[in-house]
């Protein structure tokens, strides 16, 4: 079966680009994006802050058991509604650089659409890096856990 | 008996995972390995003693205690790195979906 999404890194490139076919109509993806509401329950996070213009920005962040574990902002620099968003992505408290986003909304059929995110990073070090992270994605519990044990070591 | 290891076997488990993302960001002692884990001790052990065999994880002597590091170098080797974060992209883009269908029927 061929895979949903996909992700290009190419070797030596500071740069990916994942793509991802969805079985919704192009409006109800873009939705998803638009709506807080929506945004959050996808990305099991907490909107603070979602201002879709140009020019606008967002923030959001991930707590758990009652403390924020994460958080993430960036500015809006063109919102097309069905079509475009283009904007930085910071995270928040990390040695990470400030990304760059191009996602590009494309309707296939009245009942399919694709997104395709392009994400150029600092360097091909920090691409590397930031890839490598979810090696430890859906792992939260102990990567918490760490964090906790962090803590009293200080 | 050692029995040769194959690593893609090794970091097929999700508690070795774990392991190998703990030790990623700092070295380890066993002990404080193990305490994040509900598992018995010798269990973690056990899992310690793989992953070393084949080469994932390095020890290193500090006076009397023994701490666990990643060998970077095999860890190169043998994990692609792109899978679990296309995973994870298509874990979130079929929550989004599955939120999406949801929101459409309503």
């Amino acid at each position: 079966m061929e895979q949903k999404t996909k992700v290009n890194a190419e070797d030596g490139k500071q740069e990916i680009v994942i793509t991802r076919e969805f079985d919704l109509p192009l409006e109800l993806l873009f939705k998803a994006y638009e709506e807080p509401k929506l945004f959050e329950q996808w990305m099991g996070t907490k909107v603070l802050k979602m201002e879709n213009k140009t020019h606008g920005s967002y923030a959001f962040e991930t707590s758990y058991n009652g403390s924020v574990v994460f958080r993430a902002n960036g500015t809006i620099h063109e919102f097309i509604p069905n079509q475009r968003i283009t904007r930085t992505f910071e995270m928040e408290n990390t040695a990470f650089p400030v990304q760059l986003e191009y996602l590009e909304f494309e309707k296939l059929t009245d009942d399919t659409s694709r997104l395709t995110m392009h994400i150029v990073f600092k360097s091909t070090e920090f691409r590397n890096q930031l890839m490598q992270m979810p090696f430890a994605q859906g792992l939260n519990m102990a990567h918490n856990k760490l964090q906790e044990i962090a803590r009293k070591l200080k | 008996m050692n029995l040769r290891r194959d690593v893609f076997q090794a970091i097929a488990d999700p508690t070795r995972r774990t392991i190998l993302l703990l030790v990623a960001s700092q070295s380890m002692t066993a002990g404080a390995i193990a305490s994040n884990f509900d598992t018995a001790r010798p269990t973690v052990s056990k899992h310690l003693q793989i992953l070393t065999e084949c080469e994932l994880l390095q020890q290193e002597q500090d006076g009397r205690e023994i701490y666990y590091h990643l060998n970077a170098k095999k860890m190169k080797e043998v994990a692609d790195f792109i899978e679990p974060f296309r995973k994870m992209w298509d874990d979130r883009f079929n929550k989004l979906e599955a939120v999406m269908k949801n929101y459409k029927n309503k």
